[in-house]
């Protein structure tokens, strides 16, 4: 399981990696290894608000459909659409894959979020 | 065995039927359909003659499983055997013969029928009213959703938008409340795979809609609190909505009314032996309590002493939800099930398919692992971490378990059990079957251990080997096109 060090990690199994005021979301690749195979990516449109917490977007592999919770409150700004042809992209890479940019409200929440090490030791109490 | 598809084998000029010729003067089409209303390209229709079209349909017939060909343990879908009386009783040809748009006296069998599966349905989960329009469960719980939405918008409630649904639950639950217009807030489990009552209780408040739980749950495990659950709700002014799928394990033993739930859904095709497969049609009948029979959808069947007749007196009514009066010929077959079984034959059903899970469970522990280890109901959840930690998926067992002529049980759900194995066996199977179960599922248990190779690469024997299932979902191909 690869987890890196620098960014931020939700308990949904989300990563954020910040730069300013922007946060891009994606899925750790605990959550691609656990989902499996992933075959389609819901995006939130753009311009949407959301609660840290909030359900940010849903992914469906040949397992199970999961939703994914937004790690901080925001705006979404910018979506992944190259995720709707190629869903695949999140298995092959799920730290390159990112699936939605934040405009953060609150740039604070971030220190509410796990750090490299914290998110290791928090999957293996999972596993 | 041929296999080809229908449109392969067609050849220009074959064809099934022969007619004598006209001893009228024959005319063209164009004689008598006007040119503007004739297609420009003739359809591509299969040529074929009868007896292959005859052999191309009983060979296809012949690659499904079924109930009727071998044993179906798919969990929270009570594949029980579907008895063959009920087929000569929706044959009946009062009831085969009779249009919706007939007169009431001309239906008076068949309203009998509606009024008194009503009654039966009432005793057995301790409602006041059911209506029969709903086609199938998920159809039933959105009447359910809406029912309470209306009530809650009628009394002063509109704020009232937060249903609550246990992270155990099926997954048309949450997608039923959202479609009813309310939030969707998951309630946590606790380490006996209940609702974590604490959570609710700190959850719920004013703008508290409802809960949506299904009792016993998705992992055949009884709630134990379900009274305080309902006091919980009740108390921050929301309604309890009882998801029947499981109620196969209850009938005659408890009642979802007198745990307090508001509003019930049953599904016919499941708990009361009606088809199941190949698109049923099933039927989802939703009850409720005195206080929301008005908002029912319309018309319910009422009897005045002498006769049946149609209601159409529903002040808050929904409104109608299907056509007419749902799926007649399911609800028929129910109703045919229930009069078969009686009162103490249903409390059989519930007894042996909650003792034929629990014999599987305890001869399947010492090879599988199980999440929580408490006396079941008529189902159960297997974990297959152990063999995954070996190289073989809960997928791989199933996908295994097709080469010994038995459906896979339902893998990967629920989602709060990692490689899950929900197994369901009902009270139709004898001891013989359960036994070659449990002995496919402890060889596959070894074979994962000293030969996965097996398992990864099954089904060896089922007409069609491991689908790519990843290909199937991203690059779906539905149709066959001449080119």
């Amino acid at each position: 399981m690869k987890v890196i060090e620098d960014l931020k990690y939700a308990k949904g199994h989300e990563w954020v990696k910040v730069e300013g005021n922007r946060a891009y979301i994606g899925i750790t690749d605990f959550a691609q290894d656990e989902l499996g195979d992933i075959v389609f990516v819901e995006l939130p449109d753009v311009g949407t608000n959301l609660d840290a917490d909030d359900i940010l977007g849903t992914i469906e592999s040949v397992k199970a459909a999961s939703d994914i919770y937004a790690p901080v409150s925001g705006t979404i700004v910018e979506v992944n659409s190259e995720l709707e042809e190629s869903p695949e992209l999140i298995n092959e890479d799920p730290y390159e894959a990112w699936v939605a940019v934040i405009e953060m409200a609150d740039g604070s929440e971030v220190a509410n979020l796990m750090d490299g090490a914290e998110y290791e030791k928090f999957c293996k109490e999972e596993a | 065995m041929n296999r080809k598809l229908i449109f392969e084998i067609s050849g220009e000029g074959k064809k099934g039927y022969s007619l004598p010729p006209l001893d009228i003067e024959e005319k063209g089409i164009e004689d008598l359909i006007p040119t503007n209303m004739l297609r420009d390209i003739k359809p591509n229709l299969p040529e074929v003659s009868e007896a292959e079209v005859v052999r191309h349909y009983t060979v296809m017939s012949r690659l499904n499983h079924a109930v009727d060909v071998g044993f179906y343990p798919l969990g929270s879908c009570t594949m029980k055997y579907n008895p063959k009386i009920n087929e000569d009783i929706a044959r009946l040809e009062g009831f085969t013969s009779v249009h919706p748009y007939q007169p009431e006296e001309t239906i008076q069998g068949s309203l009998a029928v509606l009024y008194e599966l009503n009654q039966m349905l009432c005793e057995i989960t301790g409602m006041d009213q059911i209506t029969f329009q709903p086609a199938a469960g998920a159809h039933g719980e959105l009447t359910g959703m809406l029912i309470i939405k209306a009530y809650h918008d009628n009394n002063g409630g509109e704020d009232r938008n937060k249903i609550f649904i246990p992270d155990s639950a099926h997954g048309t639950n949450p997608s039923s409340a959202n479609m009813a217009g309310f939030d969707v807030v998951e309630v946590p489990s606790n380490s006996r795979g209940g609702v974590d009552i604490q959570a609710l209780r700190e959850m719920a408040g004013s703008d508290t809609a409802g809960l949506m739980l299904t009792n016993p749950n998705t992992l055949g495990l009884f709630e134990e609190d379900i009274i305080e659950i309902a006091e919980i709700i009740h108390d921050a002014g929301g309604l309890l909505y009882f998801d029947g799928a499981n109620s196969n394990a209850i009938l005659g033993i408890t009642r979802p009314g007198d745990m307090g739930f508001d509003v019930v859904h049953l599904n016919l095709h499941k708990t009361f032996g009606t088809p199941h497969g190949g698109g049923g049609p099933g039927a989802g009948p939703v009850g409720v309590k005195k206080e929301l029979v008005s908002y029912l959808p319309c018309p319910l069947v009422g009897f005045d002493g002498e006769k049946y007749y149609l209601d159409y007196d529903c002040p808050h009514s929904i409104g109608r939800i299907r056509s007419f009066y749902g799926n007649f010929g399911a609800v028929l077959r129910a109703y045919a099930y229930i009069l078969t079984m009686g009162a103490e034959g249903l409390l059989n059903v519930s007894e042996t398919a909650v003792l034929n899970a629990n014999y599987m469970m305890e001869k399947l522990k010492p090879w599988y692992d199980i999440s929580y280890d408490r006396i079941c109901m008529h189902e159960f959840v297997l974990s297959a971490q152990r063999q995954k930690k070996q190289g073989v998926s809960a997928m791989d067992i199933s996908k295994r378990l097709i080469d010994f002529g038995f459906h896979p049980p339902t893998t990967y759900f629920p989602l709060i059990v990692k490689e899950a194995l929900m197994i369901e066996p009902t009270e139709t199977e004898s001891r013989e079957t359960l036994d070659a179960f449990i002995d496919a599922m402890i060889q596959i248990a070894k074979e994962a251990k000293e030969d996965p190779e097996k398992a990864h690469t099954a089904p060896h024997i089922a007409p069609i080997g491991r689908l790519d299932e990843t290909k199937a979902a991203r690059n779906p191909r539905l149709r066959w096109s001449p080119n």
